[in-house]
């Protein structure tokens, strides 16, 4: 206990802006973390509960975590905004159900297994993509982004072997009600949790370091050394592969896939939307902002299916995001709480310091 | 293919081309005043397209002369969204930012009109609408040769509007040097607001064409907006006679496709555009200013 306090002590004899900071921002992350285990804890309940309405919810919310955290990985860091990774969420489900028809496939686990080539072919898809769109710059590479996804609509609705607008059929799983939705849920839940062990990692390497150094100043991160060129690839496909296996799975949970579902532009811009929400370019935002989002659209659906009502919540909501906050709950929070901390601070004279630390030992 | 009904494409297209090349100009001079690439042009031009279909289903008003309320109806949209949300933007990241920001006025538009009139297809009718004239060995749409005749007229303003009076030299100043113009005494914020709105008021004119030549609903945003970026893309970026020219350089295109081949294919042709045109030259198309900003 003494030792804990002359730790407090000497933090407090540092610089007061700097010490503080640090710790706050410490703790912020570890309440982040809290913060979301509460919330999948809560989703588990809904799941336990036996609700299948609200299983299904927390499926929905389980794959949109997944797809943000992976689109942050390269908007988030590398600050290139990508509109269009509906390419990759309708790969992905594209793959699952015309491999799942066309190599009969036993329904169940077996087609659970698919989900890695769903992430291959995404990757493999991302690469040409990549390769044309991350040769233009900022904002006219959001347009080609959104582009591109028209192209992938287009062709989904109009070759032969996508079956056009009637969509494909996944094959069809036997399990029994009860633990339909239950299944699912736990394999969403193991996407979602090495999607944020890539991006975590991605952000604390080397490689994440030079994408952030691409978001700062692109010229100056080249004139450092940083290959742009291939770092900025990379991050797209690695960004795409996960993506590509939350379509697979989406695509299996709901049972049949269409040109319009699968290839939905308002998949584009949620994405953005939940990772604006959240707070681009850091690990929590994303799955906060996808937990609140679709969970509420999803709720929203089911309750009213009234089907303009949504697409004009959504976007009002978008724009009071952007205009209030355009860092995101996350960041914003985190300064709310930091310059909160520094007042405090700044306005505690010693007595209630030394109170302080009298709290904090007992 | 017969030889008659290529050419009877290549007119359409530069009939319908000149109704886009208004539509593109709008979406060009928005970017070129402010650096703000909106997304919501498509949802506009069908916004205005409902527009007409209120005004000449429920009062009887003439489609044209409807255009004398729908045109300053969405001035006055294009106002709100420079004044109420693009000027709060910051400088540095406006583009991005202003992509997502009229990507949500796209899809409010969206969904207040399947609100009010679901997502059954709509058209506009008018005498003049389904008539034809015989021209040589073509028919001809009577819509067709009057949106071109608007159209034509409207960009003829436009050039006028910017080359030769007070308002435009001002527009073009405060377009190549913001602070500079400030200087001199422009009021860049509400020169720039003019022309956003002006950059909205052609949709109210080129939705009603849209909506006379094709059934429409709330979802056709999405196709316009595809186009018309393409066309901005290729025209280069901020420049009104680039996207006049693209536009019915492409419309021709997707006409020839749509006989030759499948009208299924001819929207492709403009994605190809965007693509080819990006992948040959990434900066090229977009004029200097673009590159600097970059």
């Amino acid at each position: 206990v003494s030792a804990s306090v002359a730790a407090d002590e000497g933090a407090a004899a540092a610089p007061p802006g700097e010490a503080l900071a640090g710790g706050a921002g410490r703790r912020i992350g570890a309440s982040l973390v809290a913060a979301i285990a509460l919330a999948l804890a809560i989703l588990f309940g809904l799941v336990e509960n036996g609700n299948q309405g609200n299983m299904s919810i927390a499926v929905f919310a389980l794959i949109f975590m997944a797809s943000v955290s992976a689109w942050n990985i390269f908007s988030g860091y590398s600050g290139y905004l990508a509109l269009g990774h509906a390419v990759f969420f309708g790969t992905g489900a594209y793959t699952i159900a015309l491999i799942g028809t066309d190599w009969h496939v036993p329904a169940g686990w077996a087609v659970m297994a698919l989900l890695p080539v769903c992430g291959v072919t995404a990757g493999l898809v991302a690469i040409p993509v990549g390769l044309v769109a991350l040769r233009t710059r900022r904002h006219t590479f959001v347009v080609v982004t959104i582009g591109v996804f028209f192209i992938f609509q287009t062709l989904a609705t109009n070759l032969a072997f996508t079956g056009g607008t009637t969509g494909v059929q996944v094959p069809f799983v036997s399990w029994s009600f009860s633990v339909f939705n239950q299944r699912f849920y736990y394999v969403a839940l193991a996407l979602v949790v090495a999607t944020v062990a890539l991006s975590w990692s991605v952000r604390r390497s080397r490689f994440g370091l030079q994408l952030m150094a691409i978001r700062d100043d692109e010229e100056r991160a080249r004139g450092m050394g940083v290959r742009t060129a291939r770092v900025k690839l990379a991050a797209f496909v690695l960004s795409a592969i996960p993506v590509g296996i939350a379509g697979g799975l989406w695509a299996y949970f709901l049972g049949s896939v269409y040109p319009q579902s699968a290839f939905d532009p308002l998949f584009d811009i949620a994405l953005a939307l939940m990772g604006f929400f959240g707070g681009i370019g850091t690990i929590a935002g994303p799955l906060l902002g996808a937990l609140v989002l679709e969970s509420l659209q999803q709720y929203f659906t089911q309750k009213f299916s009234a089907n303009g009502l949504y697409l004009i919540v959504y976007g009002s909501l978008f724009l009071v995001v952007i205009l209030l906050m355009p860092r995101g709950i996350v960041p914003s929070a985190a300064q709310w709480i930091r310059s909160w901390r520094t007042q405090r601070a700044g306005g505690a004279s010693k007595p209630t310091a030394g109170a302080d630390v009298a709290q904090v030992t007992s | 293919v017969s030889f008659d009904g290529l050419i009877e494409a290549i007119i359409d297209g530069v009939l319908t081309g000149g109704v886009y090349a208004l539509m593109a100009a709008g979406l060009s001079l928005i970017f070129g005043v402010l650096n703000i690439i909106n997304i919501a042009q498509g949802a506009m031009v069908v916004l205005g397209a409902y527009l007409s279909y209120v005004l000449s289903v429920h009062l009887g008003i003439d489609l044209f002369v409807g255009l004398l309320i729908t045109a300053p109806a969405m001035f006055a949209l294009g106002v709100l969204l420079e004044w109420g949300f693009m000027r709060r933007l910051r400088e540095g990241d406006r583009t991005a930012m202003s992509i997502l920001v009229t990507y949500a006025f796209a899809i409010i538009i969206e969904g207040v009109l399947t609100k009010i009139f679901s997502s059954d297809y709509r058209e506009l009718s008018a005498p003049y609408v389904n008539n034809s004239v015989h021209i040589l060995n073509f028919y001809l749409p009577v819509i067709y040769l009057l949106g071109f005749a608007m159209a034509a007229a409207l960009l003829g303003g436009l050039y006028l509007l910017f080359f030769r009076t007070k308002f435009g030299r001002g527009l073009r100043a405060s377009l190549q040097n913001r602070t500079a113009a400030d200087l001199i005494g422009i009021n860049v914020d509400r020169t720039r607001m003019i022309a956003v709105g002006i950059g909205v008021a052609v949709t109210a004119c080129g939705g009603m064409v849209y909506g006379a030549t094709v059934a429409f609903n709330p979802d056709s945003g999405y196709d316009l907006i595809s186009r018309l970026l393409a066309i901005v893309i290729l025209g280069g970026m901020g420049s009104i006679g680039g996207a006049m020219v693209s536009a019915v350089a492409l419309l021709v295109l997707a006409d020839i496709v749509a006989v030759a081949w499948s009208p299924v294919w001819s929207v492709l042709v403009f994605y190809a555009a965007i693509l080819l045109v990006l992948s040959l030259r990434p900066n090229g198309l977009f004029g200097a200013r673009a590159v600097r900003a970059q």
